[in-house]
């Protein structure tokens, strides 16, 4: 008997949903809402609430080609998204400088200003975004928890 | 992403499809040349599927660059989705919003 875990499961206890490794660019980002979206509603998330997560989970990868690689074409971004009984959890990980986690403040709501949104939506729609050490430690890893509606916290 | 039919109002702005990251460079360019040309804006958001950040730093600098002006800009037909980031960023609250076309213009009036 091989000690690898099961096809679709990981060594966390987390199920894999899907994992997907795209270009850090703009016009990829469709892709990834749509499935994210699908992801979110396999979960049990409403139909608002799978629309809130793929906002956040957008909103992240924006950060990532914008701050991260600066638009510079040849970034990657690999997505995975997994869950618990509870939980979605949706990681990124990306290959750009690393980043400093207090350097990412969003917008005071008062301050009705272009820009500094996307934090903002991260923080209000997830239940929890931190950055965890990468794998190598190169590039950044930032995971995203949404509990899962109803299930205790 | 902007649509605006010959038979149009000329202040008003038809955004259609998914305003995000890849299109919003556009439909910033296309809200502050025609809030330059026009003064008071109406922009129809009624066939906006997806709305995020990015589009929504471009509403808020094109009402930035209205107001500055003595003019304003106001959303039309809100789609359910639009309105669910507007709500979130509680925005709702700093833009004029109306319900039609109709409504829109006799506010104006």
């Amino acid at each position: 008997m091989s000690d690898a875990p099961a096809m679709g499961t990981c060594d966390e206890g987390l199920e894999m949903l899907f994992e997907a490794r795209f270009p850090a660019r703009a016009d990829r980002l469709k892709l990834v809402r749509g499935s994210m979206w699908a992801a979110a509603r396999m979960c049990g998330f409403s139909d608002s609430m799978a629309q809130n997560i793929v906002l956040a989970v957008d909103e992240a990868c924006q950060n990532i080609i914008v701050h991260g690689y600066k638009g510079r074409e040849k970034g990657e971004i690999l997505l995975s998204v997994l869950r618990t009984s509870e939980a979605l959890h949706v990681r990124l990980r990306d290959f750009a400088p690393i980043v400093d986690p207090k350097s990412i403040r969003p917008r005071a709501l008062d301050d009705v200003k272009p820009g500094k949104l996307g934090s903002y939506f991260i923080r209000e729609i997830m239940d929890s975004a931190d950055y965890q050490p990468s794998p190598d430690g190169t590039g950044n890893l930032l995971e995203m928890i949404k509990r899962m509606e109803g299930a205790p916290w | 992403m902007v649509n605006n039919p010959a038979n149009q109002e000329p202040n008003v702005i038809r955004l259609k499809g998914d305003i995000d990251l890849e299109h919003s460079p556009g439909v910033r360019k296309s809200l502050l040349s025609a809030v330059q040309r026009e003064g008071t804006l109406f922009v129809d958001l009624s066939d906006v599927t997806y709305i995020d950040s990015s589009g929504i730093a471009c509403l808020v600098e094109a009402l930035q660059v209205a107001r500055a002006d003595g003019s304003d800009l106001g959303l039309v037909s809100v789609s359910m989705q639009a309105m669910r980031v507007l709500e979130l960023a509680r925005l709702d609250m700093v833009f004029p919003i109306h319900d039609d076309l109709d409504a829109a213009l006799s506010a104006k009036t």
